[in-house]
């Protein structure tokens, strides 16, 4: 047998046999993603809205932004909270370097690009859309920003599923703020990273593998609420639905 | 029918819309009055949609002047496609009055007089997507109706229906606008027999002819509105 399948073998009965270091790392990795999608969305829904039905001098430069910081590197966000919580920087007196509460910061101003870009999207198709007569009835746009998100829930479910697909996956930004530390900051995609160049290639492996079902299960998911959506009430999948799924 | 007032209730004097470098409309005056039930007709592109958005206050004048004495919240607008949230046919029309300040429990009740007025009483838990074209059209008018307008504008209401659900719209049409200020886009002459006391054709933007019912179909027209005329009873 070479290393792969021994590897592999070997990565099928941890799973199998339910490894706690194995589950630790799994449970702790969606809960810091989970977390930071939370916190992420929680501006971003509203501020994608926002941006997607008004209209303000400057509001082209924003968007560039918005789309560069889409492409922005983990490792940076990484690097910038890092500064931001050691003990020189500005936020150093929370002590929150090396914590899960520095990962789910590093991950949710990961994905509040992702979350805030294409709400904006979706929501400004709409309001291309509809917005004229939802106008005709009286709503300002702040009521046209709710309302349509309300409208587009389900694209907008769509952009949740991807933002946390983002922060799930992703190795850099936990890496520099986390630190890695086992039972505390380990997370799946640092714990690849290590494992992989330690050489304990069945507990990467595993790891890896679960990370690509967790990601297969993000991807049904979109896929049956796409399915879902066209049964209830008909509606062709927006385009960016269409693309995300 | 028509109860006509001294000071208009619009008061057009050479207004102008552009999008971008179509003029969409040009120079268009004209007074319409409380009560009058103003069909205005023409070709695709030929301003009637940008006319309704005009006066119902979507629209700048990007040239002339609009004076306006029913403010946009005495108006209701029928889309030619009307837009429903993606609810229950109640809460569609509930958000209307919603929207103009009515508590959301007193706009359900309200909502649902509406629904039985147009005859969807019955489906007023369905998802309004799920209603059928002709359904939409009067659980839009429902939702106009709902707001008590002084002026409804109705943008080619029934062009997107099949014969049945047209004469269904219609003759809702007709019974929603009793009392109120009509003015309506559409291509059907016949409609605009029916419905409408006054007739604006419009051609490239321009107003080519003003006229009572009676004399744009009995009298003299300019020739491109009688060219019009014909091809649309052809």
């Amino acid at each position: 047998m070479n290393t792969f399948s021994e590897s592999a073998l070997a990565a099928g009965r941890m799973l199998v046999s339910a490894d706690p270091v194995l589950w630790a790392i799994v449970g702790r990795s969606l809960w810091v993603s989970a977390c930071s999608c939370v916190a992420a969305c929680g501006f971003g829904l509203l501020a994608g809205a926002w941006i997607g039905v008004s209209r303000f001098p400057g509001r082209s430069v924003v968007l560039t932004l918005l789309n560069t910081l889409l492409a922005l590197p983990s490792v940076v966000v990484g690097l910038v909270v890092y500064l931001l919580l050691s003990n020189s920087g500005p936020l150093g007196f929370l002590g929150w370097l090396f914590s899960f509460k520095a990962m789910v910061i590093a991950q949710a101003l990961l994905v509040l690009p992702v979350v805030t870009a294409l709400t904006r999207q979706v929501v400004e198709d709409a309001e291309r859309a509809h917005g004229e007569q939802l106008r005709s009835l009286g709503a300002t746009p702040l009521r046209r920003a709710l309302l349509l998100m309300w409208d587009e829930r389900y694209s907008l479910f769509t952009v949740l599923i991807a933002a946390f697909g983002r922060a799930v996956s992703e190795v850099g930004a936990v890496m520099v703020v986390g630190g890695n530390i086992d039972g505390f900051t380990r997370v799946m995609t640092t714990a690849i990273a290590l494992e992989t160049s330690k050489g304990d290639l069945p507990l990467a492996l595993a790891l890896g593998g679960l990370l690509l079902l967790v990601v297969l299960a993000l991807n049904l998911a979109i896929a049956l609420l796409r399915g879902w959506r066209e049964r209830v009430d008909g509606a062709a999948t927006p385009a960016l639905a269409s693309r995300l799924a | 029918m028509t109860r006509r007032n001294d000071t208009p209730l619009f008061r057009l004097h050479d207004a102008g819309v552009r999008f971008g470098d179509v003029q969409a409309l040009r120079d268009v005056t004209l007074d319409i009055h409380a009560g009058e039930r103003v069909a205005l007709v023409g070709a695709n592109g030929s301003g009637k949609s940008t006319l309704l958005r005009l006066l119902h206050g979507l629209l700048p004048a990007a040239q002339g002047s609009l004076t306006s004495l029913a403010p946009a919240r005495t108006q209701a607008m029928l889309f030619q496609r009307p837009h429903m949230i993606r609810a229950s046919a109640l809460s569609n029309v509930a958000l209307g009055l919603w929207l103009r300040g009515m508590r959301w429990r007193d706009a359900k009740a309200h909502a649902l007089d509406a629904l039985a007025r147009v005859g969807l009483d019955q489906v007023a838990r369905r998802n309004a997507r799920t209603l059928s074209g002709g359904q939409q059209q009067r659980l839009a008018l429902a939702r106009a109706w709902a707001l008590s307008p002084a002026v409804l504008l109705l943008d080619e209401p029934t062009a997107s229906l099949d014969p049945h659900a047209k004469r269904d719209v219609e003759a809702l049409i007709g019974d929603v606008a009793d009392g109120r200020t009509l003015v309506f886009a559409s291509h059907n002459l016949g409609q605009v027999k029916r419905l409408a006391t006054r007739v604006i054709y419009l051609e490239y933007g321009r107003v080519l002819a003003d006229l009572p019912v009676r004399d744009f179909f009995e009298g003299a027209l300019p020739k491109e509105a009688m060219l019009f005329v014909k091809g649309e009873l052809a």
